[in-house]
């Protein structure tokens, strides 16, 4: 049944991407490109997210455990870090570089875009990066 | 500033929106998990490569099977409708700089636009706060500085 519910919010998930204009990389960026033709779509794809997921995450933050009987693992970290920052700036970066996130990434892969492989490839191979840094310590 | 009206859909961006909010809910309401795709494609390599002790070997199935979704979209889209065409812009070296800050930026900084932005929005979390403003202004920043700026077409 976990597993169940996992593949329906996944399915859900990308569905809202794709409806949402998330997977067109040029609709992102005409979003991030405040100062030439804006447009402001993906501002409401926030809106729209945050207002249905608020009620529900305080609910969720109310209870010990999920639905299904696992444990409730919401995140409980409150301090600001240098990771935190600097991880999000890089971030920022790269999808100032591309319009691609990684949800969108990945739902854009079966579409059988060569620059959306190119992208994940190069998306993981940083997320493996991070642990060969990370295992040597480095912060 | 200057709003180009043509590009605008409110609409379409709403709904969909509103379609990822009830996913990241139905995420954490029935599984107890943040619908954060970096953390869960993360979780996953740190599984198949050894290590992480938080990756427990359910988490791993249930992130497996969010990112199947993910992946499942467009196929499910595809058999009701045709999936809106993607266009793409910068050199096939740009896209991998572009990927590589991405991965490595997004574990660093524990979280991308689902994460922080929908999940840790709606949490009221101040780190996800800070971590959407960053990913945010180097973005504004960075669109700026290739359009304007170094004047890339894209």
């Amino acid at each position: 049944m976990n597993k169940l519910t996992a593949l329906l919010a996944g399915l859900l998930f990308g569905v809202g991407l794709i409806l949402s204009g998330m997977t067109d990389p040029a609709k992102v960026l005409g979003f991030l490109d405040l100062t030439g033709a804006w447009d402001p779509s993906l501002a409401l794809v926030m809106v729209g997210a945050i207002a249905a997921a608020m009620v529900p995450m305080a609910l969720a933050r109310r209870r010990s455990r999920a639905w299904l009987g696992g444990a409730m693992r919401l995140p409980t970290r409150r301090d600001l870090d240098r990771r935190l920052v600097g991880g999000s700036l890089l971030f920022g970066v790269g999808w100032g570089l591309a319009g691609i996130c990684p949800g969108p990434a990945l739902t854009l892969l079966p579409l059988g875009y060569w620059q959306g492989v190119v992208f994940v490839v190069a998306m993981v191979a940083g997320m493996l990066l991070f642990r060969v840094l990370q295992s040597r310590g480095g912060d | 500033m200057n709003v180009e009206w043509s590009l605008f859909t409110p609409w379409s961006a709403l709904a969909g929106g509103v379609l990822i909010g009830l996913a990241a809910s139905l995420l954490i309401l029935a599984n107890g998990r943040i619908a954060g795709i970096s953390g869960l494609l993360g979780g996953l390599l740190d599984g198949l490569f050894g290590g992480s002790e938080q990756s427990d070997k359910e988490g791993r199935g249930e992130a497996a099977l969010f990112l199947l979704g993910l992946l499942a979209a467009p196929l499910l889209w595809g058999m009701f409708a045709a999936v809106p065409e993607s266009h793409f812009s910068g050199s096939p070296a740009m896209l991998i700089v572009a990927g590589l800050l991405v991965g490595l930026g997004t574990r660093y900084g524990s979280g991308c636009t689902s994460g922080h932005g929908v999940c840790g929005l709606s949490r009221l979390s101040p780190r996800s706060l800070v971590a959407t403003l960053c990913f945010m202004g180097a973005g504004f920043v960075t669109v700026y500085v290739v359009r304007h700026l170094l004047g890339v077409a894209v």
